[in-house]
């Protein structure tokens, strides 16, 4: 029988998450034993070319190409998972959202006080378009599970990735569920 | 046992009261947790957040301000009642900004260590993304109204506790908000670092400077133990 598919990526996030994906060192061996990784930027696989059965989503939507990746994971992957405080809430980069796009670019790139002479804000065709805000995946797309934390450990990672591979729910212990 | 003592039952279990004594604080000393936000042992209760909320002889009603009286049947830890209170914590989350992985509140927050015990992995509702005001002029103390739940824990403290009704709120509804009495900023009032209403803020709104991020992760109030474990393990004698 063939083994499930994983996909992961990185959206508005610091790849962290995937960092604390690492973290739980010699049970990748494990894991691959589990799981077939398919397209994630530990594979640099670009595009999906067959269905996947759990997808891991890091960080939330800042721009239109985040918005067009996450959509795709959705298309693709049965079992689409936000990982992080960035995906579920927004986090660090959402904290734009009480400001508004054009005084937080403007702050950035023009008035702020370590811009040297006449700045501008960069504006090339080839840079996704920034969204008004940053969204959490599910308010783009249908999420069917959250594993938060900033990262969530290697352990929780861990412990969510085996219930969902062995049919069991994946209810995080007391002590794995963290927002930070 | 004394004469003035009687009994309540809460979730099945036998609680033992005394007069004028509110639900919850029976219950605190019998070593039944009833979840609370708004509620703290040292103020006058204020019946704000509705965390409480509970079947009290088959009616809805806040246990932090309802007296107990002989034969009460409270029922507080279902899963409607639980569901509903997880509804007031996604409300409170998505209609302030809080960032938790950056709060130096995080571990010892009452708001998150609430959704922890009640098992939320995210909010149901939409963020709201509010313009909040964050007074950082006082030289030991700062506010983020960011992240205030209205719980009015340090209005009440501050006027009942420390006589100087320093706090107080503004508007109403989604435009109510926390505000201070002063013209301008927290500096200019005689709030200082050692008043009682800048320690009993449930989370990272009013907070002493220069004391975030002291504890090590895995040392700080509810990194290893739910809110409420510290009342559920109080020795309950028998009641009967």
């Amino acid at each position: 029988m063939a083994k499930p598919r994983l996909a992961t990526c990185s959206l508005a996030g610091c790849f962290g998450c995937h960092m604390s994906l690492l973290d739980i060192d010699e049970r990748l061996v494990e894991l691959l034993d589990l799981v077939d990784l398919d397209k994630s930027p530990l594979t640099d696989k670009k595009e999906f070319d067959r269905p996947v059965d759990i997808g891991l989503v890091e960080g939330g939507c800042a721009n239109d190409h985040n918005v067009h990746t996450l959509r795709q994971f959705r298309k693709n992957c049965r079992i689409l998972v936000s990982v992080g405080a960035c995906a579920i809430t927004g986090g660090v980069p959402a904290m734009r959202n009480m400001i508004g796009l054009k005084e937080c670019l403007e702050e950035a790139y023009i008035t702020g006080p370590t811009i040297e002479g006449k700045g501008m804000i960069p504006n090339d065709e080839d840079l996704p378009l920034l969204l008004d805000r940053v969204y959490p995946s599910h308010e783009v797309v249908k999420i069917d599970y959250f594993l938060p934390g900033c990262p969530p450990s290697g352990e929780a990672i861990w412990f969510f990735l085996k219930a969902l591979l062995t049919g069991r729910e994946p209810d995080l212990p007391y002590r794995m569920l963290k927002y930070d | 046992m004394s004469d003035q003592d009687f009994l309540i039952t809460v979730d099945g279990m036998k609680v033992r009261a005394k007069r004028g004594q509110t639900i919850i604080s029976a219950c605190d000393a019998a070593g039944v947790y009833i979840p609370r936000l708004c509620h703290h042992p040292d103020l006058k209760p204020a019946g704000h957040c509705r965390l409480c909320s509970c079947y009290i002889d088959g009616r809805r009603a806040s246990a932090c301000t309802m007296p107990a009286a002989p034969g009460m049947v409270v029922v507080s830890n279902n899963e409607e009642l639980n569901n509903d209170r997880r509804v007031v914590l996604d409300m409170l989350f998505v209609e302030g900004n809080h960032f938790c992985p950056t709060c130096e509140k995080s571990g010892d927050c009452e708001l998150q260590a609430l959704a922890y015990r009640l098992g939320i992995t995210a909010p149901s509702l939409t963020y709201q993304w509010p313009k909040r005001e964050i007074d950082a002029s006082h030289p030991d103390v700062f506010i983020d109204r960011n992240t205030c739940v209205l719980c009015s824990r340090c209005i009440r403290a501050s006027r009942d506790v420390d006589g100087k009704s320093i706090f107080g709120f503004s508007g109403r509804g989604l435009g109510m908000r926390l505000n201070i009495d002063s013209e301008t900023k927290l500096s200019d009032t005689s709030f200082a670092a050692i008043d009682k209403a800048a320690k009993v803020c449930p989370v990272g709104c009013i907070v002493i400077k220069r004391t975030g991020y002291r504890t090590p992760i895995g040392r700080r109030h509810f990194d290893k133990a739910p809110i409420g474990t510290d009342i559920e393990a109080c020795e309950v004698g028998d009641p009967e």
